[in-house]
């Protein structure tokens, strides 16, 4: 069998790098792809959009509604792991820590909750000490690391960015915080409802934005018929909508980032994880 | 700028490679983890630095954590 995946796989090989004689020469100026469509963005796009990073033009203006169905696979991504790992039932033994101690409580009586708080902490049954190291180190970085991310989202017109890595980058901002306190700590601070909430609203701002350019007189998309909206420069406009829907992409991966990672490390129980 | 390319593209195979023989599920999910850094330096070196920041935020972050995750939740090692 293993012989076989492997002439398989070396037969596809040879078919592909067979397959890419036919490409054209790297940096050809006649080429196919730099003839037609190339040339006119890079001339033109910095006049229309007064936007200085060529990619965040094409991405969020020109081809805008690719990226607005791109949003929409991400979202689909989160709602897909919360529906199939997502797990209701309320079936479920508790175990708590005495913190001064360290006595374990096996409590399996559902209804009965200890309050967490300075006497008693979660534990669970792959639980590890909480390292005070890797808590405080985390605890500084984190907001280094949100900031950060909202300096890429934020400025995804002048420089590679925008936001879908910002969004990824705040969403393991959040990860870490689980990872490094644990993931009650997330899930007890951020409800999975607001998550929820957040994931639809970024695409939501997304089509809005678009779709506001309709009654405007313009086309779907179209950012430069919202310029009476909003006052000052009209020649800015584009990119002020780029921006607009960069943060509805932002927020919407954020938020589908975390819904990921919390329903698939508890298997959908959102008690304990990593 | 030849031999950085030369080097980067054996460690993308290396690692390429070495996902798919090693035994242990989380050293796979690592090595995947280099992979993408690499084939991050290589889109930055080829002057593509947003889809670079791209693999690095998505390939080399948050998919390592996600693969880390399932991992956890499942079996460490494979039958095959």
């Amino acid at each position: 069998m293993k012989l076989l995946g492997f002439i398989v796989v070396s037969l596809a090989g040879a078919l592909l790098l067979y397959g890419t004689q036919d490409f054209p020469a790297w940096g050809d100026p006649q080429s196919p792809a730099s003839v037609h469509l190339s040339n006119d963005y890079i001339e033109k796009a910095v006049d229309q959009t007064q936007v200085p990073n060529l990619v965040t033009a094409v991405l969020a203006d020109y081809r805008g509604f690719d990226t607005m169905f791109e949003t929409a696979v991400i979202f689909c991504a989160g709602l897909a792991c919360f529906l199939l790992l997502r797990d209701f039932s309320k079936k479920r033994e508790r175990y708590y820590r005495h913190v001064s101690t360290g006595v374990i409580l096996h409590v399996k009586n559902q209804e009965k909750k200890l309050t967490v708080g300075n006497e008693f902490e979660y534990m669970d049954k792959d639980w590890v000490p909480s390292d005070l190291i890797i808590k405080t180190i985390c605890r500084i970085l984190i907001p280094f690391i949100q900031i950060y991310a909202l300096y890429v989202v934020a400025h995804g017109d002048f420089s590679p960015g925008g936001g879908f890595q910002g969004g990824v980058i705040f969403g393991a901002s959040f990860i870490l915080m689980a990872i490094s306190y644990n993931l009650k700590t997330l899930v007890n601070r951020i409800k999975e409802k607001v998550f929820g909430i957040f994931a639809a609203v970024g695409v939501l701002i997304y089509v809005g934005i678009a779709a506001l350019c309709m009654p405007m007189g313009g086309n779907f998309l179209d950012y430069s018929k919202l310029a009476p909206l909003i006052p000052g420069d009209p020649g800015h406009i584009r990119a002020l909508g780029m921006l607009g829907v960069e943060i509805g992409v932002g927020i919407a991966v954020t938020a589908a980032m975390a819904i990921i990672y919390i329903n698939i490390v508890s298997e959908g129980r959102h008690d304990e994880g990593l | 700028m030849l031999w950085i390319d030369l080097i980067v593209l054996t460690f993308v195979i290396f690692c390429a490679i070495a996902a798919i023989t090693v035994k242990d599920l989380l050293a796979t999910a690592i090595l995947f983890g280099a992979y993408s850094f690499m084939m991050c330096l290589l889109w930055a070196v080829m002057g593509a630095v947003d889809v670079a920041f791209t693999e690095a935020s998505v390939g080399a972050g948050v998919s390592t954590v996600f693969f880390v995750a399932a991992v956890f939740r499942t079996s460490r090692r494979t039958k095959d």
